[in-house]
């Protein structure tokens, strides 16, 4: 097993308040990891100090290091926009642009000057939301405004968008908890066909989910990874006293 | 005991005599608190209905197009030409507008996106500081200040370079005039045009900014393309709130614009708004027939314009702010 990300001795500060303490983990590449725990227990936190989002709220502080490939992607040297465009995020509500179906998808794409013409644009659209399932929905409609779109196409939408920039990682952040049950399962089979490509990362608070996604499981309490491994392991025989009583449904 | 037995028993509980002390106490205090927000509403119909009718003697004698567009302002021959002074007014406000809009853009896009709460917590009460100088002190500072930077530094300059193009060029060499004016009043509004424009910005979700930033947009690439085309008709409504500022806004306009009752065509003109005039004027040489009436129908037009202005901007303000918490 391959590591794509490994996170170092990882402490992170909201004001006074650590949410994380000295984490130290690694993320097996084209796998799906899946990081689970209690409300508050760091989930989010973690999985947004990997493509460097926990520096857009004031007062956040970082130390540690995010190996990407052997890169620490908080070194100074490294471009913050780079990161977002190798690690991509699927937030937990839909947050379509407010634009065209179209220029959603192509919004990436055109910001890294990434096609050279209209013809490849009209073409990488098709093709990323043929991936996220939503091209036989929508492609009479391409221009019309995103919101237009019911919450689980705009989810997928937004799945589209990230993978237009050619990400290698997907982070998901609970990605399936604003929507209905169909819509949920046709997010989580999208993630399950695009392992092959992609490390994926995600958060859940249902652990249903997270046994039917994951090939490795972090499980946090109170900042802390109490508990890190493959699923068959963790979910078959947890080493820790609160991993299992977490995963009996004690708390 | 029956259904309606129970139904007369629980509703008799309930019903009480309509006039208790308190309830009287409650019902007093509620009419009285809408008499004092009534209060506005009517002050604005009495100020406007009195400044009709103090107007009539002179839209009587003369057809209100002879007001509006006349040039020549001789009270005491019975000259009540208004345009010197709506141009006047129109120049001066266009001016101040021009110079403090796009300092107060970047002002309120730096403060709203870029800053750390540290900075804007320093930043937004020295910005409201700025609003609470006393209008006089602008205008010894531009009396001061400005009039003998725009005599000695900028009409040269203009003189020199822009000589040719007859907005820029020194006609009255004495640096009080319209541009002096619209420095002082851009520094006036400023206060007032950002603090709306960051309310604006503020309105703009930030998922939205997020799942910009998320596929590697840059800061900057964010606001041009998604938040600048979210926020444009309330930038435009903020714009319009500091110009009904401007228009209305006397006594710093009228220590350095110069009171010369000429129709303008150059910034370094002298020139004479509206509210100059009526400030100047009113209260003296109240003899000349009609003059009363002729200062009020001033004040008249005046009122109406800003009113104007100021209903259209907040319409679009409200709107988009009401968006903010519905969201």
């Amino acid at each position: 097993m391959e590591t794509h990300i490994q996170v170092k001795n990882l402490n992170v500060y909201y004001g006074k308040q650590q949410a994380l303490k000295d984490v130290n983990i690694e993320i097996p590449k084209k796998q799906i990891t899946v990081i689970m725990g209690p409300s508050g227990c760091g989930k989010t936190t973690l999985l947004k100090s990997l493509n460097r989002f926990l520096e857009l709220t004031d007062g956040t502080q970082i130390t540690g290091e995010v190996l990407l490939d052997g890169t620490n992607i908080y070194d100074r040297e490294v471009d913050v926009t780079e990161v977002r465009k190798v690690v991509g995020l699927l937030a937990q509500r839909p947050s379509p642009l407010p634009m065209s179906i179209y220029d959603n998808v192509v919004y990436g794409m055109n910001i890294h000057r990434m096609k050279k013409d209209r013809k490849e644009y009209k073409a990488a659209v098709r093709h990323y939301l043929e991936i996220a399932g939503l091209w036989e929905e929508v492609h009479k409609r391409l221009h019309d405004p995103a919101t237009s779109l019911s919450i689980g196409q705009q989810q997928r939408l937004c799945l589209a968008r990230g993978l237009a920039v050619e990400p290698e990682i997907i982070l998901g952040d609970e990605p399936t908890s604003a929507l209905d049950p169909i819509s949920s399962q046709n997010i989580e089979s999208r993630l399950i066909d695009l392992k092959q490509q992609y490390t994926t990362v995600i958060v859940t608070h249902t652990l249903r989910q997270a046994k039917r996604l994951a090939d490795y499981v972090i499980y946090m309490y109170m900042g802390e990874v109490i508990e890190a491994g493959l699923a068959k392991d963790v979910f078959s025989n947890p080493q820790h006293e609160r991993t299992r009583q977490y995963l009996e449904g004690l708390f | 005991m029956s259904a309606s037995q129970l139904i007369q028993k629980t509703a008799g509980r309930l019903i009480r005599p309509a006039h208790t002390p308190r309830t009287r106490q409650n019902n007093f205090a509620q009419r009285t608190f809408f008499v004092f927000t009534l209060l506005p509403v009517i002050l604005i119909l009495i100020v406007t209905v009195a400044l009709i009718v103090r107007s009539l003697p002179i839209l009587n004698a003369y057809p209100l197009s002879d007001l509006i567009f006349g040039k020549v302002w001789k009270p005491t021959n019975g000259q009540f030409g208004f345009l010197p002074f709506i141009l006047g007014t129109f120049w001066v406000t266009a001016v101040g507008v021009i110079l403090a809009v796009p300092p107060c853009l970047l002002v309120s896009i730096y403060l709203a996106e870029y800053a750390h709460a540290k900075t804007r917590s320093f930043a937004k009460p020295v910005l409201d500081l700025l609003a609470a100088i006393p209008p006089v002190v602008y205008g010894v500072w531009g009396l001061l200040a400005i009039v003998p930077f725009v005599d000695k530094v900028l009409a040269p300059l203009s003189t020199r370079w822009l000589g040719a193009v007859s907005i820029f060029s020194v006609n009255q060499p004495t640096g009080f005039g319209i541009l002096a004016a619209g420095i002082v009043l851009a520094v006036m509004i400023a206060p007032l045009i950002i603090s709306v424009m960051y309310e604006i910005f503020s309105t703009v979700p930030n998922d939205l900014r997020h799942a910009s930033l998320a596929v590697g947009a840059t800061q900057w690439q964010t606001i041009r393309n998604i938040i600048l085309p979210q926020v444009g008709p309330g930038i435009i409504a903020a714009i319009v709130l500091g110009a009904s500022r401007a228009l209305g806004e006397t006594i710093a306009v009228l220590m350095v614009v110069g009171n010369v009752p000429q129709i303008p065509t150059s910034i370094f003109d002298s020139a004479y708004p509206l509210p100059a005039l009526i400030a100047n004027n009113y209260g003296e040489m109240m003899s000349i027939p009609l003059y009363d009436a002729a200062l009020l129908s001033a004040a008249l037009v005046l009122l109406v314009v800003i009113l104007i202005f100021n209903i259209l901007s907040m319409l679009v303000i409200q709107r988009m702010l009401r968006r903010k918490w519905a969201s």
